[in-house]
């Protein structure tokens, strides 16, 4: 099956499968939706209007066995920050497009106020129907419900009351294989998917399949990735620990961002560990180890069940944890999964949102580690759509301006995440230069500032952070475009058979004979696309820079600023 | 001297969270982790209160030391 382009028009419902253009043959993933949002969308337009385009796209390789694929991309212009988006989940949504022949799923226009509909797409293309039932519903809801009209196979990509209410951090759901939640989650593209009237896009890929180029090489190629995804000893970590293992590392580093920002290490981090995690979920009877899409072999994620062994969450990520948790100072992982679980349902970013609460409790909207507190406004306010369930919705600067707090941690007007700039100097550089505002994904410095993975770099010295992050970013869009899950990144850095492998995938796929420089040059140039789109949209040097609080207070307990001048910011575009 | 040492991840398995131990001054921090019994090839990252530090590295008194197998995530 040839892949195509799936374009849906809101405002009349006129439906498209079109050939792919030469110039975005190439792409995938992230590649793909920055490509086409640029060509496709008026920087100045408004996110949430007629001339915005809400973009899905699986990766390169999502739909074929090879480990790992089964990410999706989203992307639009962003109602949070202004700056072109791209927002990557697992889930089986990757692989079933990938499977319909869908390169990517354009929606563009706007309906009539007030209308909602619901999204078929299949091998012939795309259907679409007025939807009332499931209007005003939450995630979980929804997906039951839609498993009872289709079956469960199907994919199903949703959202819940925050992007129906278009909440400027309102994320877009993925079902996962246990139908639960995998979120798109940065950057308020659930409100984009709102403001086009989608409440739901089910998927039916129908005996279609991925056609494979050289399927021996490929073959070849896929054992030679997955063993070096499961040699890695990261890989075995995430499958104990989850991503939380990072808790106390982080902790320990004096790195992990406390009650709003103020402080760099939490006293109630062992309760919220990794390792806390790990015992209580097998005192409970849950599953340490679970993937979030068919075909990985790392499973990072996990089934966490309440005091009663009932489940609770799962996916429950060190981001979410350490937001709620250290950042609003809650050191009760059941009402941080609580939370978490609402969020879920909701469709809200919980990284955003915690952090939103994080810049509340310093407004002395709530108190500081009042985690009933944190699942109360989310039930009553934030689904709700009261005056102050708006004001969390909108974000942590929008929470900072609504209150008039000086310490709002936020680039480009979107929520810094887990780990703090002033003790982990080479994150600060992504959050500062990343074409989605702050997002630790985008370049992970992580790995070689803290972890020793590709090398080891002092957190606190200012020496080869810009270069770290330049490459990272680089190597990170690329691989956000091969519909790969970013983890593969920690074996890519460590061992010389992962990259080339991946590579020797994509080429068997399409019959290609791409080289590792040609991958290199990709990252660049998707990394130049979105730039230019943000330059277009209003955005200059000068947002590329982090609050000023991180420059005159002083982060315990190694006491450091962030030091950087705007110039040494600025040469991360030097490529 | 004394050194308080932390465990993490599964460095903890049948030894202990965090534990005030006494070495002979010029102890490295190499010979610690061998006096645990945990193989060096699975250490990842060690910090020497909140920094990090190196095999060769020699504490010093009341100083903390944490002890890291590979992990990651993010």
């Amino acid at each position: 099956m040839s892949d195509k382009i799936f374009r849906i028009n809101m405002t009349d419902l006129s439906t498209s499968v079109e050939e792919v253009p030469a110039e975005w043959a190439a792409h995938g993933g992230r590649g793909l939706t920055s490509t086409i949002v640029a060509a496709e969308v008026n920087p100045a337009c408004h996110p949430l209007g007629p001339n915005n385009k809400l973009v899905f796209a699986p990766g390169l390789l999502s739909g074929t066995p090879a480990a790992n694929s089964g990410r999706i991309s989203v992307g639009a212009k962003s109602p949070l920050t202004g700056t072109i988006k791209e927002a990557n989940a697992g889930g089986t949504a990757a692989q079933l497009l990938a499977r319909c022949g869908c390169k990517a799923l354009i929606i563009e226009g706007q309906p009539q106020a007030g209308k909602w509909y619901g999204i078929n797409v299949n091998p012939d293309g795309i259907t679409v129907q007025e939807e009332t039932e499931l209007v005003g519903k939450g995630n979980f809801a929804t997906v039951e419900a839609l498993a009872k009209r289709l079956d469960t196979k199907h994919g199903a990509i949703s959202i819940g009351p925050a992007g129906e209410m278009k909440m400027a951090s309102a994320n877009i759901s993925i079902k996962d294989p246990e139908s639960k939640m995998r979120s798109a989650g940065r950057g308020g593209l659930g409100a984009v998917m709102g403001s086009k009237g989608v409440k739901f896009i089910s998927i039916d890929p129908k005996d279609g399949k991925v056609a494979v180029a050289d399927l021996d090489a490929f073959k070849a190629a896929n054992k030679t990735f997955a063993k070096a995804l499961t040699n890695h000893p990261i890989s075995q970590g995430l499958g104990q620990y989850g991503t939380n293992v990072l808790v106390n590392i982080i902790n320990e580093s004096g790195g992990l961002p406390t009650k709003n920002f103020t402080l760099g290490q939490f006293d109630g981090h062992e309760k919220i560990s990794g390792e806390a995690m790990y015992d209580l979920i097998q005192a409970r009877g849950g599953k340490p180890k679970h993937g979030c899409h068919p075909g990985c072999v790392i499973q990072c994620s996990q089934v966490y069940n309440d005091a009663n062994k009932e489940y609770k969450t799962s996916g429950f990520e060190y981001e979410s944890i350490w937001a709620m948790g250290a950042d609003c100072c809650v050191d009760d992982l059941d009402l941080i999964a609580e939370a978490d679980s609402l969020m879920d349902d909701l469709g809200i970013d919980s990284i955003e949102t915690s952090v939103a609460m994080g810049v509340a409790m310093e407004a002395g909207v709530l108190k500081f580690g009042d985690g009933e507190g944190i699942c109360r406004i989310l039930r009553e306010e934030v689904a709700k759509g009261t005056g102050l369930g708006r004001i969390i919705g909108g974000g942590a600067g929008m929470v900072g301006r609504s209150f008039g707090v000086f310490r709002v941690p936020v680039v480009k007007n979107q929520a810094i995440p887990a780990y703090d700039p002033r003790a982990i100097k080479g994150i600060g550089i992504t959050y500062a230069t990343s074409t989605m505002g702050a997002d630790h994904t985008m370049g992970y410095s992580i790995a070689t500032n803290i972890l020793n993975v590709g090398g080891s770099l002092d957190p606190m010295s200012k020496d080869g952070q810009v270069e770290l992050s330049r490459n990272l970013q680089i190597a990170t869009a690329a691989i956000d475009s091969t519909g790969m899950c970013l983890f593969i990144a920690f074996a890519a850095l460590d061992d010389d058979t992962c990259l080339p492998a991946l590579i020797d995938l994509i080429n068997a796929r399409f019959g290609l004979s791409l080289t590792g420089d040609d991958v290199t040059n990709l990252g660049k140039a998707i990394l130049k696309t979105e730039k230019a789109f943000n330059e277009k949209a209003g955005f200059g040097k000068e947002d590329d820079r982090l609050p000023e609080f991180f420059s005159t207070e002083k982060l315990p307990p190694h006491n450091v600023v962030w030091d950087y001048t705007g110039e040494e910011i600025d040469s991360f575009w030097n490529f | 001297m004394q050194v308080t040492v932390k465990l993490f991840a599964f460095f903890r398995d049948n030894r202990f969270k965090v534990k005030d131990l006494a070495f002979e001054e010029g102890t490295t921090v190499e010979m610690i982790i061998d006096s645990l019994c945990i193989p060096q090839a699975e250490v990842g990252v060690t910090m020497l209160n909140g920094r990090h530090c190196k095999p060769e590295t020699v504490p010093e008194e009341n100083d903390v030391l944490g002890i890291f197998p590979v992990i990651g995530g993010g």
